[in-house]
């Protein structure tokens, strides 16, 4: 087995984050040395933290070398234990405290407006991102990660799960494609994960065996709660397979469609416009509202474009889309001020939500605007249509509301 | 060094003797009254000055002797150049090449690239520095290695010491991006260009022997003349003062970070929210890139409300420039040129002003132009729970930066320091500051991305913020989170030995900062 491992990051751009080599010894007790920019402020309690950490493992002799620039203590924990199992065979999990600001669930038919993206090994762009207010916070395992960066990322995400307050985002976590993502649920499931991104999905056969792998994982931890899907369509036989796909499993609460790996599927070129993927949208689209569950477009990757993002999101919603991911903060605005509800959607919610009353009172069981019945799924999302109406303080000449 | 330590009015231990010089401990805001008249330099006479009006003698060393420069002089500079400035060096260069020891250096600011004069710190050219220090010279002083005590003043603090005969100046070199040779000069044209010569304003006035530095040369008359050859003793033409690239910025680029472009979106809503930014209203930002951005999103409130500014100070920038230009302020009032923009359109535009920190700043004058700005924009190191702000030293002690004219700003009507509560895993806001720069009861608000605080002296802030959606929570509560966060940290170990003092506004000491335990 290896003797020296090194896990993490360093270098003049990296922020919040160290770099550890570790190398095990056979004599010699614990040696730490360590380099910080705030070596003042925090270089004591960063040795305790690692001393402690690798006693935890059972680790006796060692040499720690920690570059630091400025990692908070649950990325510190990430990088021993991804150096400790990279050298040393172990079952023990090193795992910061749960916050109770952490614990919050989610539901099925919460908007997804945005969703921002977090490179699953960048610790920087994870302490910030739920103060842009995303709807949800994808951490992500698969392709922001470099290959030979996966197995570290595993612990950063699931500490960064129990640790970084996202401010009541749903939790997401992107796995990997096939066995990697399976191990991935492992590491990430039994710290309220919400919903679980399934990346480059072509049949509902993957969906179903993994939703069931997940149930068990979830079951041994004893969570009681449930477990949310969103498959990503990114090729062409994913669009052939989109209604079998966003039908698979029952908690498939929305499908997204990857544009990049699309259309390079394709062999066409990505472009503002879409046109070349108009189909795929469209179809998915459809298939999603087939089978009752929320299309999600794909990411607008030019973060310096606002108009035309603006653009995008309005096209976006106009054809059935539900929501877009997001791959930048300042994304976050724009894209739920597009996706938000328009006055005439708001004042349709404000009538049904108006019937759904009167209704009510009479003691009626049936919603109806004249002689049309309302569905009580129509009442639902109305109800919640003005619930963010008015959050998003877009009621305006509304007398009444649903939450006085 | 004898030195009687004693409690300031901010409650700060500070020395009593500076350099062999008394020195008067901070007395509260407004509480310091000074006695006595201004100093003033020797009477001239025409007759030791050329008829032709030509002043130039062939080297900067030539200059020095024929000023008559001695050991222990003080010499000053300016930093217009700022990180591209040659001129410093070339002094001390030719300081050391005629053995002259024991100088006290005078600059208005000093820079990385001024890392070159630590050999004369070494080899005993210079003596100490009294102005302030970024990076290597700071962390040379920091480390204890200087000989004498460094002080650091604002930009108006460094004139009313001038002016008050504090520091005295025996040979000011001034650096001109164009000159004559009678000692016109201005720092509108050239390759060196940078804008204006204000910080060198009181260096020409009073000491007692000047020096123009220029690789513009231009026949009688320097127009306009930002500082008046009649000041001047000699002139003297070098092939260059300083990288173009690092004086001005060819491009002022706005912070893309999303955190602090959040930042400065929240204080712009606060401006917005409590009626701040109204029309025939002042504001005055840093150049740094949150505070450029503040500007970008006060422009968008203006451009929707139909509001214009009577006039913003800067540091001007493309930016700025724009917000002049597209008539949605009557004038720039401009202390520092950061980029091309800004010296273009002060060379060309009458309704872009220069200023001098007389004008600005200076205390002891008869009234500045800081308490007349609405609203200023500023940053910090350190900000503890009574609202006291740090500018020139870290959390670990070092002395990194200068106080600028950051001191001088806080007289503004509200003073806005927005700043990530969480840095790096160096929480901002703490129990006490390591250095006191700035009394807690000038400062009025703190924008953190987790929430803003506002001074309960502001009563009137807090009313009008009320009903604004804006997350206003206490200074203790957002020191907590950012405690909770990053974990409580340690102070630095600092030695006994004081290496600096900090001056306050009107030349007394607000705080003194120790040698770090390396």
């Amino acid at each position: 087995m290896k003797k020296v491992a090194i896990t993490g990051n360093t270098g003049p751009r990296i922020r919040s984050d160290c770099e550890l080599k570790l190398e095990i010894k056979s004599s010699g007790g614990i040696k730490i040395n360590l380099e910080s920019k705030v070596r003042v402020m925090y270089g004591n309690s960063i040795t305790r933290l690692m001393k402690e950490g690798l006693d935890f493992f059972d680790v006796k002799h060692a040499v720690l070398d920690i570059n630091d620039s400025g990692a908070l203590p649950f990325v510190h924990m990430a990088r021993l234990e991804a150096a400790v199992k990279a050298l040393v065979k172990t079952d023990k999990e090193l795992l910061p405290e749960f916050s109770e600001h952490n614990k919050y669930p989610s539901e099925r038919e919460r908007f997804r407006f945005s969703r921002l993206y977090l490179p699953g090994n960048t610790p920087s762009m994870m302490l910030n991102a739920g103060l842009h207010s995303p709807d949800g916070i994808i951490l992500d395992l698969e392709d922001s990660v470099a290959p030979v960066k996966k197995q570290e990322a595993r612990f950063l995400v699931r500490n960064a799960l129990r640790q970084v307050n996202f401010y009541g985002a749903e939790r997401m976590v992107r796995i990997n494609q096939g066995e990697k993502g399976y191990d991935d649920l492992y590491y990430v499931l039994p710290h309220n994960v919400h919903l679980i991104l399934v990346p480059k999905c072509e049949s509902g056969k993957y969906l179903q065996e993994l939703a069931k792998h997940a149930e068990d994982i979830m079951d041994e931890n004893n969570i009681k709660q449930e477990l949310f899907f969103m498959p990503i369509i990114e090729s062409a036989m994913g669009v052939e397979k989109a209604y079998e796909i966003a039908s698979a499993v029952k908690n498939v609460v929305a499908v997204a469609i990857g544009l990049e790996d699309y259309t390079a599927d394709l062999g066409v070129q990505r472009t503002n416009e879409g046109e070349e993927s108009l189909y795929a949208r469209l179809r998915l689209v459809n298939a999603a509202k087939a089978a009752g569950v929320q299309p999600i477009d794909s990411v607008f990757s030019d973060v310096s474009d606002m108009e035309a993002l603006k653009a995008t999101a309005r096209m976006s919603k106009s054809i059935g889309f539900e929501g877009m991911g997001c791959i930048h903060p300042r994304q976050i605005q724009v894209i739920k001020a597009s996706f938000a509800p328009d006055p005439d959607e708001i004042r349709k919610a404000s009538e049904i939500v108006q019937a759904f009353r009167e209704a009510e009172e009479k003691g009626q069981g049936v919603v109806s605007i004249g002689s049309k019945m309302i569905d009580p799924p129509v009442v639902a999302r109305a109800r919640r249509t003005m619930t963010l109406a008015e959050k998003l303080n877009l009621i305006q000449d509304e007398p009444e509301s649903e939450n006085k | 060094m004898n030195n009687n330590m004693v409690k300031n009015a901010a409650g700060r231990e500070v020395v009593t003797e500076i350099n062999g010089q008394p020195a008067i401990p901070f007395k509260g805001v407004g509480k310091y009254k000074p006695d006595g008249r201004k100093y003033a330099p020797r009477i001239s006479s025409c007759n030791d000055y050329p008829d032709n009006g030509d002043k130039k003698v062939k080297s900067i060393m030539e200059a020095l002797v024929r000023a008559g420069i001695k050991d222990g002089m003080t010499i000053s500079t300016h930093h217009h150049f700022r990180n591209g400035d040659l001129l410093a060096n070339m002094v001390f260069d030719a300081v050391n090449e005629l053995g002259i020891k024991d100088i006290r250096w005078f600059p208005s600011a000093s820079f990385p690239c001024h890392e070159h004069l630590i050999q004369y710190l070494d080899n005993g050219t210079i003596h100490h520095i009294e102005g302030s220090m970024n990076g290597p010279l700071g962390k040379y002083v920091s480390e204890g290695k200087m000989r004498g005590m460094a002080v650091l003043r604002s930009h108006g603090g460094r004139y009313q010491a001038v002016q008050d005969g504090e520091v005295e100046i025996d040979i000011a070199v001034i650096g001109a991006p164009k000159a004559d040779p009678f000692g016109n000069a201005n720092g509108l044209e050239g390759d060196s260009a940078c804008g204006l010569l204000g910080f060198a304003l009181a260096d020409s006035q009073y000491a007692d022997k000047v020096i123009i530095v220029t690789d513009n040369m231009v026949p009688f008359p320097c127009i306009p003349w930002q500082i008046q050859g009649n000041y001047v003793d000699f002139t003297v033409e070098v092939d260059k003062l300083g990288i173009p690239e690092r004086i001005v910025s060819g491009t002022t680029r706005i912070t893309k970070s999303p955190d602090r472009l959040m930042l400065a979106e929240m204080t712009a809503r606060f401006c917005d929210a409590t009626g701040i930014i109204q029309d025939g209203f002042s504001f005055q930002s840093g150049a740094g890139g949150t505070s450029l951005a503040v500007g970008e999103f006060f422009k968008d409130i203006m451009k929707q409300k139909g509001i214009r500014a009577r006039f913003v100070r800067g540091g001007s920038n493309k930016y700025l420039v724009s917000m002049l230009e597209e008539d949605l302020v009557d004038y720039i009032l401009d202390g520092q040129t950061f980029d091309l923009e800004g010296v273009r359109s002060m060379r060309e535009n009458p309704r872009h002003v220069w200023t001098s920190p007389f004008t600005s700043y200076n205390y002891h004058g008869k009234g500045n132009f800081a308490p007349l700005v609405d609203v200023a924009i500023l940053g910090a190191t350190e900000v503890d729970v009574n609202f006291n702000a740090n500018v020139v030293t870290h959390s670990d002690g070092y002395l990194l930066h200068g106080i600028g004219g950051w001191q001088n700003c806080l007289f503004s009507k509200t003073v806005i320091i927005p700043l990530p509560l969480v840095r790096d895993r160096v929480p901002v806001i703490i129990d006490e500051v390591t250095t006191l720069c700035g009394p807690g009861e000038l400062i009025d608000v703190i924008v953190t991305e987790r929430g803003i605080a506002v001074n309960p002296l502001r009563k009137d802030l807090l009313e009008k913020v009320k009903n604004s959606g804006l997350p206003v929570r206490s200074i203790t509560e957002l020191k907590e989170e950012a405690e909770k966060i990053c974990g409580k940290p340690e102070k630095a170990q600092l030695d006994d030995e004081i290496i600096a003092a900090i001056k306050w506004v009107d030349g007394t000491i607000i705080d003194i900062v120790r040698k770090v335990k390396i």
